[in-house]
Protein backbone atom coordinates (compact mmCIF):
# COMPACT_ATOMS: atom_id res chain seq x y z
CA UNK A 1 0.00 0.00 0.00
CA UNK A 2 1.14 3.51 -0.64
CA UNK A 3 3.47 4.69 -3.28
CA UNK A 4 6.99 3.56 -3.68
CA UNK A 5 9.64 4.95 -5.90
CA UNK A 6 8.78 2.93 -8.96
CA UNK A 7 12.38 2.64 -10.05
CA UNK A 8 13.56 0.67 -7.08
CA UNK A 9 11.00 -2.10 -6.85
CA UNK A 10 8.81 -4.08 -9.16
CA UNK A 11 5.18 -4.27 -8.20
CA UNK A 12 3.29 -7.47 -8.88
CA UNK A 13 -0.46 -7.88 -8.71
CA UNK A 14 -1.43 -11.43 -7.75
CA UNK A 15 -4.95 -12.69 -8.37
CA UNK A 16 -6.32 -15.88 -6.81
CA UNK A 17 -9.60 -16.82 -5.18
CA UNK A 18 -7.85 -19.26 -2.83
CA UNK A 19 -6.57 -17.70 0.38
CA UNK A 20 -3.86 -20.31 0.77
CA UNK A 21 -2.59 -19.73 -2.73
CA UNK A 22 -2.66 -15.97 -2.22
CA UNK A 23 -0.54 -16.38 0.90
CA UNK A 24 1.82 -18.64 -0.96
CA UNK A 25 2.29 -16.47 -4.02
CA UNK A 26 2.66 -13.40 -1.85
CA UNK A 27 5.44 -15.03 0.11
CA UNK A 28 7.14 -16.32 -3.03
CA UNK A 29 7.07 -12.88 -4.59
CA UNK A 30 8.20 -11.06 -1.46
CA UNK A 31 11.06 -13.51 -1.06
CA UNK A 32 12.14 -12.36 -4.50
CA UNK A 33 11.96 -8.75 -3.32
CA UNK A 34 8.91 -7.73 -5.27
CA UNK A 35 6.27 -5.46 -3.91
CA UNK A 36 3.02 -7.42 -3.88
CA UNK A 37 -0.68 -6.69 -3.92
CA UNK A 38 -3.09 -9.61 -3.77
CA UNK A 39 -6.75 -9.61 -4.75
CA UNK A 40 -9.24 -12.43 -4.78
CA UNK A 41 -10.98 -11.86 -8.10
CA UNK A 42 -10.51 -10.72 -11.67
CA UNK A 43 -12.91 -7.83 -11.25
CA UNK A 44 -11.00 -6.56 -8.23
CA UNK A 45 -7.82 -6.87 -10.25
CA UNK A 46 -9.28 -4.69 -13.00
CA UNK A 47 -10.42 -2.16 -10.42
CA UNK A 48 -6.95 -2.04 -8.96
CA UNK A 49 -5.49 -1.57 -12.41
CA UNK A 50 -7.74 1.42 -12.88
CA UNK A 51 -10.04 -0.20 -15.38
CA UNK A 52 -13.76 -0.69 -15.06
CA UNK A 53 -15.61 -3.52 -16.79
CA UNK A 54 -16.00 -1.54 -20.00
CA UNK A 55 -12.29 -1.38 -20.62
CA UNK A 56 -12.17 2.36 -20.22
CA UNK A 57 -9.57 4.11 -18.21
CA UNK A 58 -11.25 5.19 -15.01
CA UNK A 59 -9.57 8.58 -14.63
CA UNK A 60 -11.47 9.78 -17.69
CA UNK A 61 -14.80 8.37 -16.66
CA UNK A 62 -17.06 9.81 -14.04
CA UNK A 63 -20.30 7.95 -13.52
CA UNK A 64 -19.43 4.31 -13.20
CA UNK A 65 -15.80 4.38 -12.31
CA UNK A 66 -14.72 3.16 -8.90
CA UNK A 67 -13.19 5.49 -6.36
CA UNK A 68 -9.79 3.96 -6.77
CA UNK A 69 -7.60 5.88 -9.15
CA UNK A 70 -4.56 3.78 -9.60
CA UNK A 71 -1.45 5.71 -8.72
CA UNK A 72 0.77 2.74 -8.11
CA UNK A 73 2.28 1.21 -11.17
CA UNK A 74 1.79 -2.51 -11.71
CA UNK A 75 4.64 -4.20 -13.50
CA UNK A 76 3.23 -7.68 -13.78
CA UNK A 77 -0.02 -9.52 -13.18
CA UNK A 78 0.03 -13.14 -12.06
CA UNK A 79 -3.35 -14.79 -11.98
CA UNK A 80 -4.98 -18.12 -11.26
CA UNK A 81 -6.85 -19.58 -14.21
CA UNK A 82 -9.83 -21.16 -12.46
CA UNK A 83 -11.76 -18.52 -10.59
CA UNK A 84 -15.50 -18.02 -10.18
CA UNK A 85 -16.93 -15.21 -12.27
CA UNK A 86 -14.06 -13.86 -14.29
CA UNK A 87 -11.48 -16.52 -15.06
CA UNK A 88 -7.78 -15.79 -15.36
CA UNK A 89 -8.17 -16.13 -19.08
CA UNK A 90 -10.94 -13.52 -19.14
CA UNK A 91 -8.74 -11.21 -17.10
CA UNK A 92 -5.83 -11.77 -19.46
CA UNK A 93 -8.04 -10.87 -22.41
CA UNK A 94 -9.32 -7.70 -20.81
CA UNK A 95 -5.82 -6.58 -19.97
CA UNK A 96 -4.53 -7.24 -23.48
CA UNK A 97 -7.53 -5.47 -25.01
CA UNK A 98 -6.90 -2.36 -22.99
CA UNK A 99 -4.74 0.25 -24.63
CA UNK A 100 -3.46 1.41 -21.28
CA UNK A 101 -2.75 -2.01 -19.83
CA UNK A 102 -1.78 -4.21 -22.76
CA UNK A 103 1.92 -3.86 -22.08
CA UNK A 104 1.69 -5.31 -18.62
CA UNK A 105 3.03 -8.86 -18.70
CA UNK A 106 0.52 -11.44 -17.52
CA UNK A 107 1.34 -14.85 -16.12
CA UNK A 108 -1.24 -17.60 -15.65
CA UNK A 109 -1.21 -20.22 -12.88
CA UNK A 110 -3.24 -23.39 -12.98
CA UNK A 111 -3.50 -26.61 -11.02
CA UNK A 112 -4.41 -28.45 -14.19
CA UNK A 113 -2.04 -29.36 -16.96
CA UNK A 114 -4.27 -29.00 -20.00
CA UNK A 115 -2.29 -28.34 -23.19
CA UNK A 116 -5.16 -26.63 -25.02
CA UNK A 117 -5.65 -24.34 -22.05
CA UNK A 118 -1.98 -23.49 -21.99
CA UNK A 119 -1.76 -22.70 -25.68
CA UNK A 120 -4.94 -20.63 -25.55
CA UNK A 121 -3.42 -18.50 -22.84
CA UNK A 122 -0.09 -18.13 -24.60
CA UNK A 123 -1.88 -17.14 -27.80
CA UNK A 124 -3.81 -14.51 -25.94
CA UNK A 125 -0.54 -12.99 -24.81
CA UNK A 126 0.38 -14.63 -21.52
CA UNK A 127 4.11 -14.57 -20.88
CA UNK A 128 4.28 -17.74 -18.86
CA UNK A 129 2.04 -20.51 -17.64
CA UNK A 130 2.89 -21.96 -14.24
CA UNK A 131 1.55 -25.23 -12.91
CA UNK A 132 0.51 -25.12 -9.30
CA UNK A 133 1.84 -25.36 -6.73
CA UNK A 134 4.06 -22.52 -7.86
CA UNK A 135 7.65 -22.64 -6.70
CA UNK A 136 10.53 -20.27 -6.28
CA UNK A 137 12.07 -21.57 -9.52
CA UNK A 138 8.92 -20.41 -11.35
CA UNK A 139 9.01 -16.98 -9.75
CA UNK A 140 12.63 -16.64 -10.85
CA UNK A 141 11.37 -16.75 -14.43
CA UNK A 142 9.49 -13.50 -13.97
CA UNK A 143 12.51 -11.22 -13.84
CA UNK A 144 13.21 -10.94 -17.59
CA UNK A 145 9.57 -10.03 -18.31
CA UNK A 146 9.67 -7.35 -15.65
CA UNK A 147 12.99 -5.95 -16.82
CA UNK A 148 11.82 -5.68 -20.40
CA UNK A 149 8.67 -3.75 -19.74
CA UNK A 150 10.15 -1.50 -17.11
CA UNK A 151 12.41 0.23 -19.57
CA UNK A 152 9.72 0.54 -22.25
CA UNK A 153 7.15 1.80 -19.79
CA UNK A 154 9.23 4.81 -18.82
CA UNK A 155 9.35 5.94 -22.41
CA UNK A 156 5.72 5.13 -23.13
CA UNK A 157 4.65 7.27 -20.17
CA UNK A 158 6.36 10.24 -21.74
CA UNK A 159 4.63 9.63 -25.04
CA UNK A 160 1.23 9.23 -23.43
CA UNK A 161 1.59 12.65 -21.95
CA UNK A 162 2.32 14.11 -25.37
CA UNK A 163 -0.77 13.07 -27.27
CA UNK A 164 -3.51 10.67 -26.28
CA UNK A 165 -5.95 10.94 -29.14
CA UNK A 166 -3.89 10.95 -32.26
CA UNK A 167 -5.78 9.93 -35.38
CA UNK A 168 -2.62 8.37 -36.68
CA UNK A 169 -2.01 4.88 -35.54
CA UNK A 170 1.53 3.74 -35.13
CA UNK A 171 3.00 0.65 -33.61
CA UNK A 172 5.91 1.38 -31.38
CA UNK A 173 8.98 -0.68 -31.98
CA UNK A 174 9.17 -1.24 -28.24
CA UNK A 175 6.45 -3.76 -28.84
CA UNK A 176 8.49 -5.71 -31.32
CA UNK A 177 10.03 -7.83 -28.59
CA UNK A 178 6.61 -8.54 -27.15
CA UNK A 179 5.22 -9.42 -30.57
CA UNK A 180 7.45 -12.45 -30.74
CA UNK A 181 5.40 -14.01 -28.01
CA UNK A 182 2.01 -12.66 -28.93
CA UNK A 183 1.23 -14.39 -32.15
CA UNK A 184 -2.10 -12.92 -33.12
CA UNK A 185 -2.20 -9.82 -31.01
CA UNK A 186 -0.56 -6.74 -32.38
CA UNK A 187 -0.25 -7.77 -35.98
CA UNK A 188 -3.36 -6.00 -37.18
CA UNK A 189 -4.04 -2.39 -36.37
CA UNK A 190 -7.39 -1.93 -34.76
CA UNK A 191 -9.12 1.42 -34.88
CA UNK A 192 -10.00 1.04 -31.19
CA UNK A 193 -6.42 1.04 -30.19
CA UNK A 194 -5.08 4.43 -30.90
CA UNK A 195 -1.55 4.87 -29.88
CA UNK A 196 0.34 8.01 -29.17
CA UNK A 197 2.12 9.50 -32.12
CA UNK A 198 5.64 8.30 -32.38
CA UNK A 199 7.76 11.38 -31.89
CA UNK A 200 10.98 9.90 -32.99
CA UNK A 201 12.26 8.82 -29.60
CA UNK A 202 14.95 6.29 -29.95
CA UNK A 203 13.83 3.27 -28.03
CA UNK A 204 16.38 1.09 -26.45
CA UNK A 205 14.77 -2.23 -25.68
CA UNK A 206 16.37 -5.33 -24.28
CA UNK B 1 21.96 -29.67 24.24
CA UNK B 2 21.07 -33.31 24.85
CA UNK B 3 17.38 -32.51 24.82
CA UNK B 4 17.65 -30.58 21.60
CA UNK B 5 19.49 -33.45 19.95
CA UNK B 6 16.82 -35.91 21.00
CA UNK B 7 14.01 -33.69 19.85
CA UNK B 8 15.69 -33.07 16.54
CA UNK B 9 16.12 -36.78 15.96
CA UNK B 10 12.50 -37.37 16.83
CA UNK B 11 11.52 -34.65 14.40
CA UNK B 12 13.66 -35.98 11.56
CA UNK B 13 12.39 -39.53 12.04
CA UNK B 14 8.82 -38.37 12.16
CA UNK B 15 8.88 -36.10 9.15
CA UNK B 16 10.73 -38.70 7.12
CA UNK B 17 8.04 -41.22 7.92
CA UNK B 18 5.42 -38.74 6.75
CA UNK B 19 7.21 -38.40 3.42
CA UNK B 20 7.71 -42.13 3.15
CA UNK B 21 4.07 -42.90 3.84
CA UNK B 22 2.92 -40.23 1.43
CA UNK B 23 1.16 -37.99 3.92
CA UNK B 24 3.35 -35.10 2.88
CA UNK B 25 5.19 -34.39 -0.32
CA UNK B 26 7.87 -32.00 -1.42
CA UNK B 27 5.52 -29.01 -1.39
CA UNK B 28 5.70 -29.06 2.41
CA UNK B 29 9.46 -28.65 2.15
CA UNK B 30 8.89 -25.72 -0.21
CA UNK B 31 6.72 -24.10 2.46
CA UNK B 32 9.45 -24.55 5.03
CA UNK B 33 11.96 -22.95 2.70
CA UNK B 34 9.77 -19.88 2.46
CA UNK B 35 9.88 -19.46 6.22
CA UNK B 36 12.65 -17.32 7.61
CA UNK B 37 13.41 -14.92 10.43
CA UNK B 38 11.28 -12.22 8.85
CA UNK B 39 8.37 -14.68 8.55
CA UNK B 40 8.92 -17.21 11.34
CA UNK B 41 5.29 -18.28 11.44
CA UNK B 42 4.69 -18.80 7.76
CA UNK B 43 4.17 -22.56 7.83
CA UNK B 44 1.91 -22.42 10.87
CA UNK B 45 -0.15 -19.69 9.21
CA UNK B 46 -0.60 -21.56 5.97
CA UNK B 47 -1.36 -24.85 7.71
CA UNK B 48 -3.90 -23.13 9.96
CA UNK B 49 -5.67 -21.66 6.98
CA UNK B 50 -5.66 -25.11 5.42
CA UNK B 51 -7.28 -26.62 8.50
CA UNK B 52 -9.98 -23.97 8.61
CA UNK B 53 -10.68 -24.00 4.90
CA UNK B 54 -10.88 -27.77 4.86
CA UNK B 55 -13.40 -28.00 7.69
CA UNK B 56 -15.61 -25.63 5.79
CA UNK B 57 -15.17 -27.50 2.53
CA UNK B 58 -16.00 -30.80 4.19
CA UNK B 59 -19.21 -29.30 5.55
CA UNK B 60 -20.11 -27.87 2.17
CA UNK B 61 -19.39 -31.21 0.54
CA UNK B 62 -21.50 -33.10 3.05
CA UNK B 63 -24.50 -30.85 2.57
CA UNK B 64 -24.19 -30.76 -1.22
CA UNK B 65 -24.18 -34.56 -1.36
CA UNK B 66 -27.17 -34.78 0.94
CA UNK B 67 -29.40 -32.69 -1.32
CA UNK B 68 -32.51 -34.22 -2.87
CA UNK B 69 -31.10 -33.46 -6.26
CA UNK B 70 -27.34 -33.48 -6.17
CA UNK B 71 -25.60 -30.81 -8.18
CA UNK B 72 -22.49 -32.72 -9.24
CA UNK B 73 -20.89 -29.65 -10.76
CA UNK B 74 -21.10 -27.93 -7.42
CA UNK B 75 -19.68 -30.95 -5.64
CA UNK B 76 -16.87 -31.09 -8.16
CA UNK B 77 -16.19 -27.42 -7.57
CA UNK B 78 -15.66 -28.03 -3.87
CA UNK B 79 -13.45 -31.04 -4.52
CA UNK B 80 -11.42 -29.00 -6.99
CA UNK B 81 -10.87 -26.38 -4.29
CA UNK B 82 -9.90 -29.01 -1.78
CA UNK B 83 -7.53 -30.60 -4.24
CA UNK B 84 -5.92 -27.21 -4.79
CA UNK B 85 -5.46 -26.32 -1.17
CA UNK B 86 -4.17 -29.75 -0.15
CA UNK B 87 -1.75 -29.65 -3.06
CA UNK B 88 -0.53 -26.22 -1.98
CA UNK B 89 0.40 -27.41 1.50
CA UNK B 90 1.82 -30.74 0.42
CA UNK B 91 -0.97 -32.93 1.83
CA UNK B 92 -0.45 -35.59 -0.80
CA UNK B 93 -2.88 -38.27 0.31
CA UNK B 94 -5.69 -35.78 0.64
CA UNK B 95 -4.90 -34.46 -2.81
CA UNK B 96 -4.88 -37.93 -4.33
CA UNK B 97 -8.20 -38.76 -2.70
CA UNK B 98 -9.62 -35.58 -4.21
CA UNK B 99 -8.40 -36.53 -7.67
CA UNK B 100 -10.21 -39.86 -7.43
CA UNK B 101 -13.27 -38.16 -5.96
CA UNK B 102 -13.53 -35.91 -9.00
CA UNK B 103 -13.86 -38.90 -11.27
CA UNK B 104 -17.05 -39.89 -9.45
CA UNK B 105 -18.33 -36.35 -9.79
CA UNK B 106 -17.78 -36.50 -13.51
CA UNK B 107 -19.62 -39.82 -13.68
CA UNK B 108 -22.38 -38.40 -11.49
CA UNK B 109 -21.90 -41.43 -9.31
CA UNK B 110 -23.53 -40.58 -5.99
CA UNK B 111 -22.42 -43.71 -4.23
CA UNK B 112 -18.84 -43.18 -5.30
CA UNK B 113 -19.00 -39.55 -4.22
CA UNK B 114 -20.33 -40.55 -0.85
CA UNK B 115 -17.59 -43.08 -0.31
CA UNK B 116 -14.87 -40.75 -1.42
CA UNK B 117 -16.13 -37.93 0.71
CA UNK B 118 -15.59 -40.23 3.64
CA UNK B 119 -12.14 -41.12 2.39
CA UNK B 120 -11.14 -37.50 1.87
CA UNK B 121 -12.43 -36.67 5.33
CA UNK B 122 -10.45 -39.52 6.81
CA UNK B 123 -7.26 -38.55 5.05
CA UNK B 124 -7.70 -34.95 6.07
CA UNK B 125 -8.04 -35.74 9.76
CA UNK B 126 -5.08 -38.07 9.57
CA UNK B 127 -2.80 -35.46 8.03
CA UNK B 128 -4.15 -32.81 10.37
CA UNK B 129 -3.14 -34.94 13.28
CA UNK B 130 0.31 -35.58 11.82
CA UNK B 131 0.89 -31.92 11.06
CA UNK B 132 -0.15 -30.87 14.54
CA UNK B 133 2.32 -33.32 15.98
CA UNK B 134 5.03 -32.12 13.62
CA UNK B 135 4.48 -28.47 14.40
CA UNK B 136 4.39 -29.23 18.11
CA UNK B 137 7.79 -30.94 17.82
CA UNK B 138 9.13 -27.88 16.01
CA UNK B 139 7.91 -25.66 18.82
CA UNK B 140 9.57 -27.87 21.39
CA UNK B 141 12.88 -27.75 19.53
CA UNK B 142 12.74 -23.98 19.28
CA UNK B 143 11.80 -23.61 22.91
CA UNK B 144 14.73 -25.80 23.89
CA UNK B 145 16.96 -23.38 22.01
CA UNK B 146 17.58 -25.51 18.95
CA UNK B 147 16.90 -25.08 15.26
CA UNK B 148 14.53 -27.18 13.19
CA UNK B 149 16.38 -29.42 10.74
CA UNK B 150 15.41 -28.87 7.12
CA UNK B 151 14.86 -32.07 5.23
CA UNK B 152 15.57 -31.99 1.51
Amino acid sequence: MGMTTADSQFHVLAVDDSLIDRKLIERLLKTSSYQVTTVDSGSKALEFLGLNENNRNTPNETSVSPEIHQEVEVNLVITDYCMPGMTGYDLLKKIKESSSLKNIPVVIMSSENIPSRISRCMEEGAEEFFLKPVRLSDVNKLKPHLMRTKCCKNIQNQENQENNQSPEIQLQTAQSNNNNKRKAMDEGISPDRTRPRYNGFTLVSN
Amino acid sequence: MEIVGQLQKQYVDFINSLFREGYLDDQYVQLQKLQDDSNPEFVVEVVSIFFEDSEKLLNDLASSIQQQVVDFKKVDGYVHQFKGSSSSVGAQRVKNACVAFRNFCEEKNLDGCSRFLNLVKQEFYLVKNKLETLLRLEQQILQAGGTVPLIE
